[in-house]
């Protein structure tokens, strides 16, 4: 049913920018990044240049490398080359504010790209993140129901930690309450590092002597590292595992049923919309106007601001054909060393 | 040192309610210390020599990754997945690669006359970023079975019978080198301690060896794994579940033998002696004809083939080569080295004090996650326990060189 609305979403979308594109053509789309350190900006940066490219637009573009100070003089720089739209993906939050500010006194429209920019004349773009928690947390349960949760949270330093724990709460809350399930231990990962994630797993599994029956971690490196952990006592595959970001190894674990699920936000789906958003913005339409728009104001400031939030996909062993047909992974890599047999997608 | 670490087993012992001296638990901890032990060993030679390498975090990352590409993606397309000869590839191509940037590092510290701060922070950068390139920062896995060997686990375990061999073969070995050590201190007339007492501190040294393979071998593998090496083998599980024992781990195993080694190569060859003189006063050793430059490149070289070794137990013991593997471990390894009393002045510090100060790092971390301590807390410990255990360090030293 989602995935319904989704598509239709999508197809009127996809007809409005095309509409909208002989408005937009010539339009320059500035984006400022926040740092090429991770691999999927890269992925996000193709898929907007190829939308801007489809309008007739120019991409032009700038990269912080983790420095709050030069993303400012980076979107400065931006506006003097003559940006109609500006995409932003902001290295801090708050830091980001005299920028955007600045941007929108010049009338010049900004698209706050996967973090949050509280600033009402901003719009904001990306995965509901707590939907992500809802969705590992759900996928879990359904595999099993009762007994001893652990929980292996994101860094405690990324507020995107605590959006997913919520989430995973809002779904666990009442079979927590209700004492079908106990919660037998809950870290934080520092860094995100999947090592942190593995030596906390075993200090869990240690505490409780191996009894934990499910394991909800928030991403796919803490999944592997619980895996890990997991396998060393000979209880991989029999505890369920969540994860997100559809990384190719989890990907691959998924099929060998050692991970029950990761949640897929298609950084390219992403950055299309981001990009089409930009360009209808450029071309004069108003935020509230924008297809598929909703109000948000669940930032810390509670400021009220024009957002689109995509759906990610939870993706389990019945639907890993979706990330294939994608073109996000190739088949033979979801099912490197998997034995026939075992899975659908593999033969 | 060993009292401080005994004081802390105790009390986590006692707070977390009998679970931290379990078999289990020390199990645990000796494979969680290793790779930081392994490098720590290296990083104490280079403290010595008064230098630091800073790099050692990012070079595992990326020679981690290196071995991970190979062992996943490269040589699978050659001779198929699970060839017998990948595992041993792999590794031979991660350490090599880890002597060739050690020997860079080493080249322009020693022969152009850069600090070691400088250079190896700047290859802190470097390899962090070489190992985002390797596979634009995704993950690597999974890898190959014999390499994982090497991460420990049920399989990477070797079992009671060759552990306790391998125990008595290091009390045997312990019993020897005390032997010779007095044979050579009676044949230069120094000063000999009673033979009761050799008799004594051999009795407790192998005492020591033979309780942790004993503790190494109570920790039984668990039930899933035991079931499944059942099935495999086609034997009627019994009612009770089988006991087998996990013996003693490889990666542990190396780090012991590596400490070994390294203890030999810092106090019995000329290197280790010139390693120590240099960082007492470099500029007499080089006045009395020793190539200070060469043995400073070959100890860069030496530290980034036990960073090699590190990059490979971490990713085995993960199953995956992550880009981000080893932040940080750089300061895990100088903070071990440190904590173990080798001073960052030069000239003072041993092998296996680094080690200890490895496993004492490491029983903290794993303590606190025992009591549910939550990460930012546990930063705040480790951080003042370091700098306590300096401050101890310096003040007792202080004193014994008054008296």
């Amino acid at each position: 049913m989602r995935n319904l609305a989704a598509n239709m979403l999508l197809a009127a979308l996809s007809s409005f920018a095309l509409a909208g594109g002989a408005a937009a053509q010539g339009k320059i789309v500035g984006v400022s990044w926040s740092n090429f350190q991770e691999e999927r900006w890269k992925t996000d940066e193709a898929a907007i240049k190829a939308a801007i490219a489809s309008a007739d637009g120019k991409y032009i573009s700038a990269d912080a490398q983790s420095s709050a100070q030069k993303q400012l003089a980076d979107i400065e720089s931006l506006i003097a080359q003559g940006a109609n739209a500006l995409i932003v993906l902001a290295q801090d939050s708050s830091a980001i504010a005299p920028a955007v500010q600045k941007a929108v006194d010049e009338g010049i429209p900004v698209v706050g790209y996967d973090r949050l920019i509280e600033n009402p004349s901003a719009f904001y773009i990306t995965f509901d993140n707590r939907e992500v928690g809802r969705m590992q947390a759900r996928a879990v349960f359904a595999a099993r129901p009762s007994g001893n949760y652990a929980f292996i949270k994101g860094s405690s330093a990324d507020p995107n930690a605590d959006f997913l724990f919520a989430g995973q709460m809002d779904v666990l809350k009442p079979a927590l309450d209700a004492g079908k399930i106990k919660n037998v231990g809950e870290t934080y990962t520092d860094g995100w590092l999947p090592a942190n994630a593995q030596k906390n797993m075993e200090q869990i599994l240690t505490k409780t002597n191996n009894k934990v029956d499910a394991v909800v971690a928030s991403n796919d490196g803490t999944a592997g590292g619980a895996i890990a952990a997991l396998a060393a006592q000979g209880l991989a595959g029999s505890v369920p595992v969540s994860g997100q970001d559809g990384d190719h190894a989890a990907l691959n674990r998924i099929a060998f049923g050692t991970q029950t699920v990761s949640v897929w936000k298609d950084a390219r789906e992403l950055g299309k919309r981001a990009a089409q958003v930009a360009l209808l913005l450029a071309a004069g339409m108003k935020m509230s106007d924008v297809p598929g728009v909703v109000k948000f104001s669940g930032g810390p400031k509670k400021v009220e601001m024009n957002s689109l939030f995509l759906t990610p996909i939870p993706i389990t062993k019945d639907n890993l054909g979706v990330v294939i047909e994608a073109g996000w992974i190739k088949k033979d890599e979801v099912c490197q060393g998997v034995k026939p047999g075992m899975i659908k997608v593999c033969g | 040192m060993v009292g401080a670490l005994l004081l802390i087993w105790i009390a986590f012992h006692v707070l977390s309610g009998g679970l931290f001296l379990t078999p289990r638990n020390l199990w645990n901890l000796s494979v969680q210390a290793a790779p930081v032990a392994i490098m720590a060993t290296g990083m104490a030679l280079v403290i010595i020599a008064r230098n630091i390498d800073l790099s050692i975090g990012s070079m595992l990352g990326f020679l981690g990754m290196i071995m991970g590409v190979i062992q996943a993606d490269l040589l699978p397309k050659l001779f198929g997945f699970e060839h017998p000869a990948t595992w041993i590839l792999a590794l031979c191509t991660g350490l090599a690669l880890g002597v060739v940037i050690g020997a860079l590092q080493g080249f322009v510290i020693a022969y152009l006359g850069l600090p070691s701060f400088i250079v190896t922070l700047g290859g802190l950068l470097v390899w962090r970023g070489a190992a985002w390139w390797v596979t634009s920062g995704q993950t690597v896995a999974p890898l190959d079975s014999r390499f994982r060997l090497m991460g420990g686990g049920t399989e990477g375990s070797i079992g009671a019978a060759w552990s306790w061999a391998a125990g008595l073969a290091a009390c045997v070995a312990l019993i020897l080198a005390q032997a010779h050590a007095r044979a050579r201190r009676r044949k230069f007339h120094f000063p000999l301690r009673p033979m009761a007492a050799e008799i004594f501190l051999s009795g407790i040294g192998c005492l020591l060896i033979l309780g942790a393979v004993a503790v190494a071998d109570a920790y039984p593998w668990p039930i899933g794994s035991v079931r499944r090496y059942a099935e495999a083998n086609h034997i009627a599980l019994p009612a009770g579940g089988l006991f087998i024992a996990h013996g003693i781990a490889v990666p542990v195993l190396m780090a012991i033998g590596i400490g070994v080694a390294m203890t030999f190569l810092a106090t019995r060859t000329r290197f280790g002696r010139y390693v120590y003189a240099i960082g007492g006063n470099r500029e007499a050793v080089e006045l009395a004809g020793v190539d200070a430059r060469w043995v400073i490149m070959k100890l860069f070289m030496l530290m980034g083939l036990l960073a090699g070794i590190g990059g490979a137990v971490s990713i085995a013991r993960l199953n995956a080569a992550t880009n981000a593997e080893g932040t940080f471990a750089e300061l895990l390894v100088i903070s071990a080295a440190v904590i173990g009393g080798t001073s960052l002045a030069g000239g003072v510090g041993t092998v296996a004090g680094a080690m200890l100060g490895a496993v004492l790092m490491q029983s903290l971390q794993s303590g606190m996650v025992l009591l549910g301590v939550d990460t930012p807390l546990q930063n705040i410990v480790v951080g003042v326990v370091l700098v306590l255990a300096v401050l101890i360090d310096t003040f007792y030293r202080r004193r014994t060189q008054k008296a």
